[in-house]
């Protein structure tokens, strides 16, 4: 109950936070990436204070054992390989095409639900075909 | 930029920030969001706190709602570029293990290498993005 129960407060809390920032709305989003138009500079505001608590935020809770867990899950791997450059050139320009990426996404159906399930649902197709490719590329790389 | 106009992003930023520090804290994890999203695909063991977080996420725009202060949005993009839009971002988050949550604030903060390198080039690749179809498609 209670990993329910903070799992629920977080999320609403990143939630609001996207919300109250501004990244939840995908003009914003655009107006950020628009950088030969009127660029909008909320989004590295918004950026600059993620990593200004999160950054200080790791380094006092890593090594500790999480309150409601028997151990923290956190990424080894260090090497840049093809798939993350692949995918992460690939997700770029899906989000400057929409100024959605995941969270937003979310958010969003709370708010205009039915342009967010158009996003979602071709989203939801495209992770599970990104889990068949790494599968494929595991098995045959 | 007024100072209104860098309290919200501030504010809203910490909030990101401090929950992703806050997930690590209280149940060991990291807050990528579409990783948690994915994994939700398929009902397994530790699928219960990640609905748990979308949900969370979810109800924050209903809250601000019900307490009287909706979130104005503006989705320009149409059905088809929408449609195109999210199947990028699902297969170039899948395939690039993260997204703006996951690599941009979690991995940064981690100062892992993989995350600092994919959220330069997802960065790079959206301003390529919207100069193309702002400053040459539309032709303004």
């Amino acid at each position: 109950m209670k990993t329910y129960a903070s799992a629920f407060g977080i999320g609403l809390l990143f939630g609001l936070g996207l919300c109250i920032s501004g990244m939840a709305n995908p003009a914003v989003v655009l107006g950020f990436l628009d950088i030969f138009g009127q660029w909008n500079p909320a989004l590295l505001i918004v950026m600059v204070a993620a990593l200004a608590v999160g950054i200080p935020g790791f380094r006092l809770v890593k090594g500790r054992r999480p309150l409601f867990a028997g151990e923290m899950h956190i990424p080894t791997r260090r090497d840049l390989d093809a798939p993350l450059i692949a995918g992460a050139i690939i997700f770029g320009v899906g989000w400057g095409l929409a100024g959605i990426c995941p969270g937003p996404a979310i958010v969003l159906a709370g708010v205009e639900p039915l342009p967010a399930f158009v996003f979602l649902a071709t989203m939801t197709a495209g992770l599970s075909i990104a889990a068949v490719l790494r599968d494929w590329l595991n098995a045959h790389g | 930029m007024t100072a209104s106009g860098f309290l919200y992003p501030a504010i809203g930023g910490a909030m990101i920030g401090l929950a992703s520090i806050l997930l690590l804290a209280l149940l060991g994890r990291v807050m990528g969001v579409s990783g948690i999203y994915s994994s939700l695909l398929a009902w397994r063991d530790g699928s219960g706190w990640r609905l748990a977080f979308i949900l969370g996420t979810l109800a924050a725009p209903v809250l601000l709602l019900l307490s009287g202060r909706p979130m104005s949005v503006q989705i320009a993009a149409s059905p088809p570029a929408l449609a195109i839009a999210g199947l990028m971002v699902g297969v170039g988050a899948g395939l690039g293990s993260g997204c703006t949550s996951g690599h941009g604030v979690c991995g940064i903060s981690r100062l892992s290498p993989r995350s600092v390198a994919a959220t330069i080039v997802f960065m790079l690749t959206g301003f390529a993005t919207v100069a193309v179809m702002r400053h040459l498609v539309a032709g303004g």
